[in-house]
């Protein structure tokens, strides 16, 4: 597919550039606009050369497979229409580059600006070139994230953030209701791919479905293209740097919501829904934002409003109906494109050569520039719509169509014309206050800089667009036809109207329309001069009609009001009544679904009852209930009874056939008493509560309904735990894994081999969440501050100490080390012991039981003991436990014997096995999962420990603690700021 | 048998509810403790009690449902008694963490109006 490489280039080299840009030194500008540059030009000249395939009226396609399991395909596809829109993407991006490269100052970080435009160039041109619906609007939300980058670009700005993050809220949120939208049609169609639904328009408007797809479309694209009432986060925008605006706002960004109502103009419109809103949307837009325009008084906000003016206008054209207006449309797209972005560019020349873009303060810059004068008095007036420049010839068709339009209601019909005239004749006014209120009158007074000329390259690219305007403006068909014909043909395919590009057709009501609007224009604006000299902010009437007002509102609303009020409804603060909460509805919800089936016990006639196990559980049962009891005040005895339960479980398991889960289970039990023995000591000492308890009774109710709740868990549990076991088990897994075992996993203990064999990669996720869970107690050890009660050394302790301190022959400390002498030895004696233990549960795991978890619960129990008896100084004076470094080097055994796998071209976490003879030993299991399962070994070792020794470390802490800290060094300066531009 | 065990996995869990009710963190996390006991021990029940059937096969012969007791919800509840040690670790150093913060043990890290 030859025909594909340049839309993969077109749209591949600006992401590319994009990152090469980024890398780039902090301040290395002009590398970077070299870059940019560069791309941008590749790009038109990749857009170029598909130019005589497409202007044959043929298609260029790229399809790669993406999702084929749903359907979907990466595709790009340009006919004329999409060409028509990369050529402005990247020409009008060639431009912003230079003029970028002589705005940005030169203290700004460029490189990051050039990364970002060339990101959302990337962008924009996969939303024009997108032939898949999805992929467009993935594009597009990608569009909206890039413009959110690029108008925060001077973050420093509060102006930036909160333009930014609005601009996003209205944009993101329309390109969600988008992707709904597309999705509807999809399943409407069939299909995402653009030339399957460009071909069923007459499926689509027929179906049920069409009106909420058009509806969420629509606010895709009308949020997108800044049409009433979603206009107001457009002039916020102009926060951003003026390359910024000049690009995104007049050439891309929100012709993007153009784009789409035009690309899928053929199939979604043609019906009243079509008409009314996107009919009412752009004719509300066009006179608003005209109106609004004449009374703003920076140069960047004028400029913003009658973008959202002209926009409603193409909008409005779009909505009409009539494929003549869609022509005009697109005609429209590219003049507002030349004269808007030069307009935007010169504005910022201003803005850089003067310190300023307020109109009121702004006045006589002919004489300091000439030159940029006389280019935006040609670009205001193809903005007016002044014959022989382009925005004349658009503004006729549009005169034309207003006319012309008919059904469905006629009375709307006799308003277009007149609103075409008002809206037109306010445009001429703001273009007149553009000009007149900045290059003319008397000389500026007390102007940040003195003004002057720009360099002749910040000024090329307004040279460039002024040119187009003059030149379409006088040769339109020789000029601009061919493009407009084949995006007109490509857009509209045979349903193409006849139309005429001349700059004369003759005295008609269009031309008279045009002479009335800019006699009106004049009068307006010389009748407003005094109101405008005044320099009241805001336009007058609607003043009080600020979007901005409305976001912010709905902002607090949704954020802070809403969401507090639903808290203090629905939420609680306070642990207990949620867990309350969590426990009942999981008792009811078991209990419906009994209460709605009807579940009994089984048919599996229960086994006999066990005298000897029927005591041992008489005796877990008790302390069960004894720890429910105690709890409170003697959590020793607690802790011990709770240890009486687990020991009971641990012999169930090796009752019913479980010797792994026994012995894993015995261990854990040890670690967890001395776990919680070592917490105990942090714990408060039983104290009368202050303050108000309440009655005697309420807590009585209390404690009674929470007996009730336990009492159903519990009987709830017991019944269900029975109605289980009385059936007979399912098979599902367990055939598979038990003839399995041997024969693939090279092992006899078969919960061994599920472990580190068949569920090698759920283990592998277990003894991540072991690591992280080690690493976060840790860290949370490290910051740990006892109690002001707690921090007292323990009253035995003080005995202990005060009768060494009294015997002139005895050292502090001695007496406990009396005590433990023989502990301790016995400890020392047991540690390899323990060790070669371990080792042995290591090595047979996977045959017999045993295996990494035990192993390593071992080694870790083996070194807790030297810690409780010898001391923790003792202890770490002779060996050194590097808790981190066994979890890590797990955690790379486990996750490199998976990948070794990959090696022989196997799936991750394939085992290989074998035996081999070794001498001595004899027959040797040798298996990949036992390196997997010294991972794991290695990992649990490492992560009990930390935590335990962590946690036995805190009683040295917390004397430290105790005494005085000294001052905390003052906090790193933040950064100063870097300098602000003088946007 | 299994009446003894299902009674047994009762009691722990309604103690274990009971004390996850209560508003003292020691207590909270025995509760936690009993609540795990009993559910590995469902989680365990759901393979049949089997005694004399562990799952570890002879002689390097496939192994029979006949022979051996399911080994699958033993390997879930072995992972899950590892896991449950960790997670009552975690909570363990939360509660002193809490307790360090607010000077209280109370599971809402002050004592409750009531």
């Amino acid at each position: 597919m030859p025909d594909a490489l340049p839309l993969l280039i077109a749209i591949a080299l600006p992401f590319a550039g994009a990152v090469a840009a980024g890398l780039l030194p902090t301040h290395a500008r002009n590398a970077a606009a070299w870059l940019a540059g560069g791309v941008a030009l590749l790009g038109l000249a990749m857009v170029w050369a598909a130019y005589p395939t497409v202007s044959a009226g043929g298609v260029l396609r790229f399809t790669a497979g993406w999702m084929p399991s749903l359907g979907l395909d990466f595709s790009l596809r340009m006919d004329g229409f999409a060409w028509l829109f990369a050529g402005l993407v990247f020409g009008v991006g060639v431009l912003v580059v230079v003029y970028a490269r002589y705005y940005m100052a030169a203290e700004d970080p460029v490189p990051r600006f050039f990364a970002f435009l060339l990101a959302f160039m990337g962008s924009m041109t996969g939303v024009v070139l997108s032939g898949n619906l999805v992929q467009l609007a993935f594009f597009w939300e990608l569009t909206s994230l890039f413009s959110f980058l690029l108008i925060g670009y001077w973050h420093h700005t509060a102006a930036a953030r909160d333009g930014a993050r609005m601009a996003l809220t209205v944009t993101a949120t329309g390109g969600l209701c988008l992707f709904a939208g597309v999705l509807i049609l999809g399943h409407i169609v069939g299909s995402y791919d653009l030339d399957a639904v460009l071909t069923a328009g007459d499926r689509i408007r027929a179906h049920s479905l069409y009106l909420p797809a058009l509806v969420l479309i629509l606010l895709g694209a009308l949020t997108k293209s800044a049409q009433f009432p979603f206009h107001f986060w457009l002039p916020h925008a102009m926060a951003a740097p003026t390359p910024v605006s000049a690009y995104l706002h007049s050439a891309t960004l929100v012709k993007a919501g153009i784009f789409l109502m035009a690309r899928l103009w053929p199939v979604l419109a043609g019906t009243e829904a079509w008409f009314w809103i996107v009919g009412s949307a752009g004719l509300a837009t066009l006179l608003l934002g005209a109106y609004i325009a004449i009374f703003q008084h920076d140069l960047k906000g004028l400029l913003a409003y009658s973008t959202i003016s002209h926009l409603g206008l193409i909008t409005l054209l779009l909505g009409l109906n009539s494929e003549l207006a869609m022509v005009a449309a697109i005609f429209h797209v590219i003049n507002h494109a030349t004269f808007k972005a030069s307009l935007f560019m010169a504005a910022g020349i201003i803005d850089h050569e003067t310190g300023t873009r307020d109109i009121r303060r702004l006045s006589g810059l002919n004489r300091f520039m000439p030159f940029t004068a006389r280019l935006a008095l040609i670009a205001a007036g193809a903005m007016a719509g002044v014959p022989l420049l382009n925005g004349f010839l658009s503004k006729e068709m549009f005169f034309a169509e207003a006319l012309s339009a008919k059904d469905p209601l006629p009375v709307f019909f006799d308003v277009l014309p007149v609103a075409a005239m008002v809206a037109s004749a306010f445009s001429v006014a703001y273009s007149l206050r553009f000009i007149h209120g900045t290059f003319f009158g008397p000389d500026p007074v007390d102007l940040p800089h003195k003004p002057h000329e720009p360099p002749a390259w910040m000024r090329f690219p307004v040279e460039v667009l002024v040119l187009a305007c003059i030149v379409i403006g006088i040769l339109p068909a020789a000029t601009v036809g061919p493009y407009l014909d084949m995006a007109a043909r490509a857009a509209l395919g045979a349903a193409t109207p006849e139309y005429s590009l001349a700059v004369w057709h003759g005295f008609n009501l269009p031309l008279v329309m045009s002479m009335a609007a800019f006699a009106a224009g004049l009068i307006l604006y010389r009748l407003l001069q005094s109101h405008l000299a005044k320099g009241i902010e805001g336009p007058p009437l609607i003043r009080s009609l600020e979007g901005r007002r409305m976001f912010e509102r709905t902002m607090v609303f949704l954020s802070w009001r809403l969401a507090r009020t639903a808290e203090g409804v629905l939420g609680t603060r306070r642990l207990q009544p949620q867990l309350r909460l969590v426990v009942v509805a999981a008792v009811l919800a078991a209990g419906w679904t009994v209460w709605t089936r009807g579940v009994g016990p089984g048919n599996l006639v229960p086994s006999g009852i066990d005298p000897v196990l029927a005591l041992i559980w008489l005796l877990g049962a008790a302390c069960a209930l004894g720890a429910a009891w105690q709890a409170k005040f003697h959590r020793l005895a607690a802790l011990i009874l709770l240890g009486g339960t687990g020991l009971v479980v641990c012999v169930t398991f090796v009752w019913f056939s479980a010797p792994d889960l026994a012995l894993t289970q015995l261990l854990v039990e040890v670690v967890t008493t001395i776990l919680l023995l070592l917490g105990l000591r942090w714990l408060p000492k039983r104290m009368d509560i202050h303050g108000s308890r309440g009655s005697e009774a309420v807590t009585l109710t209390r404690r009674l309904r929470d007996l009730g709740i336990a009492t159903a868990a519990g009987a709830g549990m017991a019944g269900l735990a029975f109605g289980v076991m009385t059936r007979f088990p399912p098979e599902l897994l367990a055939r598979h894994f038990l003839e399995l075992a041997y024969s693939e996993g090279g092992g006899t203990n078969v919960v061994n081999v599920i472990l580190v064999d068949f569920r090698g990669f759920d283990t592998m996720g277990e003894i991540a969440v072991l690591g992280v869970v080690a690493m976060t107690a840790y860290a949370l050890l490290r910051r740990f501050r006892p109690a002001s009660d707690s921090v007292d050394v323990p009253e035995q302790q003080r005995d202990q100490s005060a009768f060494d301190a009294s015997r002139p022959d005895r050292k502090d400390g001695d007496t406990v080390a009396d005590w433990l002498f023989i502990p301790s030895l016995i400890a020392r004696l047991l540690f390899p012991v323990i060790l070669l233990v371990a080792l042995f549960l290591l090595l047979r795991g996977h045959d017999l039981p045993g295996g990494g978890f035990a192993a390593g619960l071992t080694v870790a129990i083996a070194m807790i003991l030297q810690y409780m008896f010898g001391g923790t100084q003792w202890v770490e004076a002779r060996l050194r436990v590097l808790p981190m470094r066994w979890m890590g080097i797990g955690l790379l055994l486990a996750a490199g014997t998976g990948l070794g796998a990959w090696m022989f071209d196997r799936p991750f976490l394939t085992s290989y096995f074998a035996y081999s003879q070794i001498p001595v030993l004899g027959k040797v299991p040798v298996a990949s999962a036992l390196l997997f399962d010294i991972g794991v070994f290695a990992l649990v070792v490492g992560a009990t420990i930390l935590i335990l020794i962590a946690l036995a470390r805190q009683s040295l802490r917390g004397h430290r603690a105790a005494a005085p800290r000294p001052p905390e060094v003052p906090a790193v300066p933040e950064p100063v700021a870097t300098a602000v531009g003088d946007d | 048998m299994e009446l003894i065990l299902s009674l047994g996995i009762g009691v722990l869990t309604g103690s274990g509810v009971w004390l996850l009710l209560r508003p003292r963190t020691f207590q909270v996390i025995v509760g936690l403790s009993l609540l795990s006991y009993a559910v590995n021990l469902f989680i365990f029940s759901t393979g049949g009690l089997r005694t004399g059937a562990a799952p570890i096969l002879e002689g390097g012969r496939a192994g029979t449902l006949a022979m051996h007791a399911d080994p699958v919800p033993q390997a879930l509840v072995l992972t899950a008694i590892v896991i449950g040690f960790a997670t009552t670790a975690l909570f363990l150093v939360l509660l002193l963490a809490a307790r360090g913060l607010t000077g209280t043990d109370h599971v809402d890290g002050k004592e409750s109006g009531r």
